[in-house]
């Protein structure tokens, strides 16, 4: 069974269609990524599954369960964590900080057990801290965790994030352009890292423009132009799509 | 905000409701007690707004509104005389059980009314369950249009009690009984109750912020100050932010209006001036000045400014010192970014411009 099932999705803005009747199936425990042009409809697709954004019509199935239109925590809460193609990190928390908002969906200490500081709290917020360092030691980056994340370089900001995420231990993981912005040593350290975070029993989605890392890394690619699915299939197929190569692949080499 | 120094403050306020009394009498100045426990419970509304703008990021220009209405509740509820409901045999249990107490007007004519007790309870509720009334459409609205609609709140209020006739109009209520909270020690006015009331009022503030202090350190305060930065990204890391939005609102709102209530029995009155937007300015004033997401830098800010505000110092000037505070924090650290990492450093902040445009 796969484990996010995308049926019929559609999403437009006045009248550009974004998305238009995409349909596609994610395998558990594969990496699919998502590619094509600018505009193609790639991050609207992304907000579709997580929540962000409201589907016109068609489906969203994710582990069985119909996720369409669920608010972006209930999604969270369901097993799907994600990382943003701007950024999206506390600024003013240390990336340990960062990392231990990632454990919210795996905790439950509410308003007021946390003020009245209940004992079993504690507990739960040193098991919090002990995962979030083990993420954070996973990546790599125990050096920055009690710095601001607003002052660490792009590349430690894209890996805090990831680990974000990752605390959640999510079922699935959707990356928007995780490579974009990294250098060319930093993107392939960042495949070597999606192949170990696969390798732990997570699915991924990822919407991605770096050519050699969706060929290096993905199981399945499915190409988006104009918000229409084109083609779907190996990295060894698509590569080999006359249509993909014309409109897409073709495109960078020009 | 990490470790056991962050409980330091805290431990001050309780360590100062015991000393300070002795202190100041041994100094010959016991009389600056009243302005120390009136400063004290204004503190605590603005603690309560330290959580929601300071760490939540959701202004508020209506904190003096809900502090109004825990001081108007407190003191309409607890002045009510019910004597035409006294033969009834509700009446009769309910006085049995101690909910109705027999007292006497300012005339010495007996009465019966409800037990400030259960005026209190009943104000905290009636601020807390209008703040979620309001709150959940109000909090949709960011920046300056939750600004608008928060001052929008707090001139109703004002409105309101200005022009109800049984909430004393312009004069306001006065003639509050005292709040007896244990036998032989009570919420009220009177130089022979000073040094107890002094006492009380600080450690009322030394437990609201230690419930604040626990708050932000706990699991919830990192999903407030998470969603401060950026309510997508705590959205998907599974944040309800619309709902830990409106805990925050309503903490603020009970916060306020347990130091309107108790201010009021303190006082023995209250008036419209409590619920006026100069009141809201200055609760965010203090917030700001403390450096935002800073619960130390509140109170101490908070007790500084409004003891020298009590004791006349700003004189006619005293509504223009607090604007022009206000000015000068929005122009020169906007967000508290002069403050010291994650609100570690207690204190006032040493300005220092940075180019955010977050206020």
């Amino acid at each position: 069974m796969s484990i996010l099932r995308i049926s019929g999705l559609s999403r437009s803005f006045g009248g550009l269609r974004a998305v238009d009747g995409v349909d596609f199936d994610a395998e558990p425990n594969r990496i699919t990524a998502v590619i094509g042009p600018n505009g193609a409809g790639k991050t609207t697709l992304f907000n579709l599954i997580a929540g962000s954004l409201r589907p016109d019509s068609g489906r969203v199935v994710f582990d069985g369960s119909d996720i369409t239109g669920l608010e972006p925590h209930r999604v969270a809460r369901r097993g799907i964590s994600r990382t943003f193609q701007a950024i999206k990190l506390s600024k003013q928390m240390t990336a340990l900080e960062n990392v231990m908002l990632g454990r919210h969906v795996r905790s439950r200490a509410g308003f007021p057990s946390g003020m009245l500081a209940a004992p079993w709290t504690r507990t739960e917020e040193r098991s919090i801290r002990e995962e979030a360092l083990r993420t954070i030691d996973l990546l790599g980056i125990s050096e920055y965790r009690d710095r601001e994340t607003g002052a660490l370089p792009f590349g430690i900001q894209r890996s805090v994030e990831l680990a974000r995420a990752l605390a959640s231990e999510p079922k699935l993981l959707l990356l928007d352009e995780p490579a974009s912005g990294l250098n060319v040593r930093e993107t392939r350290a960042l495949g070597e890292l999606i192949s170990l975070i696969r390798g732990k029993g997570i699915s991924i989605l990822v919407v991605e423009h770096d050519m050699s890392l969706v060929m290096d890394v993905s199981d399945e690619i499915v190409v988006l132009n104009f918000g229409r699915k084109i083609a779907q299939g190996k990295p060894r197929d698509i590569q080999a799509n006359r249509e993909v190569v014309d409109i897409y692949l073709g495109e960078e080499d020009a | 905000m990490s470790g056991p120094n962050r409980y330091l403050p805290v431990l001050a306020c309780a360590l100062c409701a015991f000393l300070l009394p002795a202190l100041l009498a041994a100094t010959k100045t016991a009389y600056l007690l009243t302005q120390l426990t009136m400063s004290a419970y204004y503190v605590l509304a603005s603690l309560g707004l330290c959580l929601l703008m300071g760490y939540a990021g959701q202004i508020s220009l209506g904190q003096a509104g809900f502090f109004a209405i825990g001081g108007y509740a407190s003191a309409f509820l607890s002045k009510a005389n019910l004597s035409a409901f006294a033969s009834g045999r509700i009446a009769g249990l309910l006085e049995h059980v101690g909910l109705l107490v027999r007292g006497a007007d300012a005339y010495g004519n007996a009465i019966l009314s409800i037990s400030p007790w259960i005026a209190f309870i009943c104000a905290v509720l009636l601020a807390a369950g209008i703040a979620a009334l309001i709150g959940t459409p109000v909090l949709r609205l960011k920046g300056h249009y939750l600004a608008m609609a928060t001052l929008g709140f707090g001139i109703i209020v004002e409105r309101i009690v200005r022009g109800t006739k049984d909430l004393g109009s312009a004069d306001g209520l006065s003639g509050v009984p005292s709040f007896p909270i244990l036998p032989g020690l009570a919420v009220a006015g009177g130089k022979a109750l000073r040094a107890s009331n002094f006492t009380i009022a600080w450690l009322v503030l030394a437990l609201g912020l230690l419930a604040l202090v626990n708050l932000i350190g706990s699991r919830a305060g990192r999903a407030l100050r998470a969603l401060h930065d950026g309510e997508e990204a705590a959205g998907a890391m599974g944040v309800d932010t619309s709902r830990y939005k409106l805990n925050a609102f309503v903490i603020g709102a009970v916060y306020a209006a347990i130091a309107g209530a108790l201010l009021t029995h303190y006082n023995g009155s209250i008036g419209p001036g409590e619920a006026s937007f100069m009141k809201s300015v200055r609760y965010v004033a203090i917030v700001a000045v403390g450096g935002m997401a800073n619960l130390s830098g509140t109170l101490v800010a908070g007790l500084f400014l409004n003891f020298l505000s009590l004791r006349g110092v700003f004189g006619r000037f005293d509504d223009a010192v607090f604007g022009t505070i206000l000015v000068l924090v929005m122009l020169l650290a906007p967000s508290g970014k002069a403050r010291g990492r994650a609100g570690s450093r207690p204190g006032l902040p040493v300005f220092r411009r940075r180019g955010d445009p977050g206020g």
